[in-house]
């Protein structure tokens, strides 16, 4: 792949919090939460490029991360051993400690 | 706050429809339409979701999903200047007055 990815599975994340104007696939309910990487998913032209007329480039790595349920939603009512997994790309993650 | 598609977690009391429906002759068509403006390079997948994520929240909920397709495929050939409103809404009245 051109573009090296930052994270190993089993890295600790935390995702970036913002709405930019523009458009953008990471989930409201999923920012400020720390989670595992599972999974370099691949790399990717830049959704938020393209849904602008962009070419995407320069590609963006995704991850597949997971996170506690319990960790995301204030009042989860499942097992506290219910994950979540949400892709994410790279600009939206920054590192979290262990 | 969250734009009108961004609703992971939002309350609600209303079940989820989990069923299968037969679609409609003309939401098979939004759907071509759709793929063949794809196919010839001219709008992409990011940019409709741009489009629908754009549709007014009243909007975005009073529309079923393929309206939503076409509300946001006119948006998008309109801001690419394939198309006019003028346009579109004249074909449209031609449409209407054909019917009757």
């Amino acid at each position: 792949m051109a573009q090296s990815a930052k994270y190993r599975t089993g890295d600790r994340v935390r995702v970036r919090v913002g709405a930019p104007p523009h458009h953008f696939r990471t989930p409201s309910y999923i920012q400020g939460k720390t989670g595992q990487v599972v999974a370099l998913c691949g790399v990717f032209p830049n959704p938020e490029s393209l849904a602008h007329g962009g070419s995407g480039v320069p590609r963006q790595p995704l991850y597949r991360v997971e996170f506690f349920q319990t960790q995301v939603w204030g009042r989860y009512r499942g097992t506290q051993w219910d994950k979540i997994l949400v892709d994410i790309y790279e600009y939206w993650l920054d590192p979290a400690e262990a | 706050m969250p734009k009108v598609h961004d609703r992971g977690g939002w309350p609600t009391d209303e079940p989820i429809e989990r069923g299968e429906h037969e679609l409609a002759d003309w939401e098979r068509r939004v759907d071509s339409l759709h793929m063949v403006l794809g196919e010839k390079g001219v709008r992409s997948t990011d940019e409709m979701r741009r489009a629908i994520e754009n549709l007014e929240p009243c909007v975005y909920e009073s529309l079923s999903y393929y309206e939503r397709w076409t509300a946001a495929l006119e948006y998008l050939m309109i801001e690419k200047g394939i198309l006019t409103a003028e346009e579109i809404d004249r074909k449209m009245a031609d449409l209407a007055s054909a019917s009757h």
